[in-house]
């Protein structure tokens, strides 16, 4: 795992959790300021409501601006994106965001392997994909997808996750480029398109 | 793909590509297929599997009441407002099973305004139409279906409206006579009357761009003045020209017309 530490060729960076996910979101978040050249989605499972709570938490966490996602939003570099609840978050050729609201994949709308999937087939070697804690088999396939697509696979230590079932399971069914606990997360982010 | 579309007079290439793709691997996996050119040719060659296609891609997930918040804002700031007309028509165009349109229903009625209004509810799959015609829906449903009910501001017994019949709710005459429903597609179809107040809840969101424009547009000349056009939670004008024409109830995804 000591390769190279940085990633560079970054267009979309997509966090994805469940259980244990939003504490580690709370704390990488303060420590980021800008996104150099890259995009950012964030995806939880949330219960399907009309309330937008999880955006203004993680906006009160980051100086970076944070997007309302709205059907056919364009996706900017610099920016903050959290997908919405009850919706699947995929996304278009032309650099935005689209929505769906079939079928709940894993238990879960938005699902984080609808996502990595559909990310993997628009933005392929420029996706960095990380998956956190959470207590659910979703995000795995969505790995296998992203890694097979060209990007990056970074996953949550199990060890250092509040629910070590999400991460374990992704382990156990692929091969990732960087397995990083929170402080390590932090890093290969922060690395992001520096060179 | 387009050929195949074309061949059976549907055109889907104006649907959204990422959400499109989706549906068409699922469908591929769902039903074993070994290599694309066999899963073409059977949609090519066999009608009936050509209208499971139908059926598969467009998504017909729904529910009555749903997003309680929306129908609170329809009962208490949008139905009093329409009150005042002699007539209401009322469009739910992407109807599919009908959960929506019998919701609407039961607003239209504890508003006292059913007697005078007229749902026409129409969606492009034949199949859910029977469904919605039939306003029968699975009883498992009616626990959730009550929660949202009376977090949209219903006062009463939600059981009241239905009655419970082998594992089914069945929804009363008294609701349906009041309900059109008809085949449209919202790619080819034109306008067919004019309208106090347009539903298309989370259709929109299947198509791309232009074929949002060009439905957007199908609306605007299907309503009236002064008529509301409500779109999904996530949905919006703000991408669209006519915006300028249209505008927003707070911060709610209802516009009104304000401009011919």
């Amino acid at each position: 795992m000591e390769k190279d530490k940085r990633i560079n060729g970054c267009k979309l960076l997509i966090l994805g959790g469940s259980a244990g996910s939003l504490e580690v979101l709370i704390k990488i978040l303060p420590h980021l300021t800008v996104l150099p050249g890259y995009a950012m989605v964030i995806v939880l499972h949330r219960k399907g409501s009309e309330d937008n709570t999880l955006e203004e938490l993680i906006a009160i966490k980051t100086t970076v601006p944070v997007v309302e996602v709205e059907d056919k939003t364009p996706l900017m570099p610099g920016h903050i994106y959290v997908a919405p609840s009850d919706y699947h978050l995929l996304f278009e050729n032309n650099d935005t965001l689209s929505l769906d609201t079939s079928e709940k994949v894993n238990y879960s709308r938005p699902s984080i392997d609808v996502c990595f999937e559909s990310a993997a087939d628009v933005y392929g070697h420029s996706l960095v994909a990380i998956l956190l804690s959470g207590a659910n088999a979703d995000g795995t396939n969505g790995l296998i997808s992203v890694k097979k697509a060209g990007g990056t696979v970074i996953i949550q230590e199990p060890g250092s996750a509040e629910v070590s079932f999400m991460p374990g399971n992704a382990l156990d069914n692929m091969k990732p480029d960087y397995v990083a606990d929170v402080k390590g997360i932090l890093e290969l982010i922060l690395s992001i398109n520096t060179d | 793909m387009n050929e195949i579309y074309e061949y059976h007079g549907y055109d889907f290439s104006g649907y959204s590509h990422a959400s499109f793709k989706r549906r068409i691997d699922r469908l591929y996996q769902l039903d074993g297929f070994k290599n694309f050119p066999d899963f073409l040719s059977r949609i090519r060659m066999d009608g009936d599997y050509f209208n499971r296609m139908v059926e598969e891609i467009t998504v017909n997930v729904t529910e009555m009441f749903r997003d309680p918040l929306f129908y609170k804002v329809l009962r208490t700031e949008i139905l009093p407002v329409l009150a005042t007309k002699p007539f209401l028509r009322i469009w739910h165009a992407g109807c599919s099973t009908g959960e929506e349109v019998y919701s609407m229903a039961i607003l239209l009625r504890e508003a006292n305004l059913l007697h005078k209004s007229l749902m026409y509810a129409t969606d492009l799959n034949p199949s859910v139409l029977d469904t919605a015609r039939k306003g029968v829906f699975p009883i498992r449903m009616m626990k959730q279906y009550s929660e949202n009910y009376i977090a949209s501001g219903g006062k009463n017994d939600f059981s009241q409206y239905y009655t419970a019949h082998y594992g089914f709710a069945k929804f009363p005459e008294e609701l349906s006579a009041k309900m059109v429903f008809s085949q449209h597609n919202l790619v080819s179809d034109r306008s067919f009357n004019e309208f106090d107040l347009i539903l298309c809840r989370n259709v929109l969101i299947y198509f791309d761009k232009d074929l949002q424009d060009k439905a957007l547009t199908l609306f605007d000349d299907s309503l009236a003045r002064l008529g509301y056009l409500a779109l999904g939670t996530k949905e919006t004008l703000k991408f669209s020209d006519l915006q300028k024409k249209y505008e927003q109830h707070n911060r709610d995804k209802i516009w009104k017309k304000i401009k011919e």
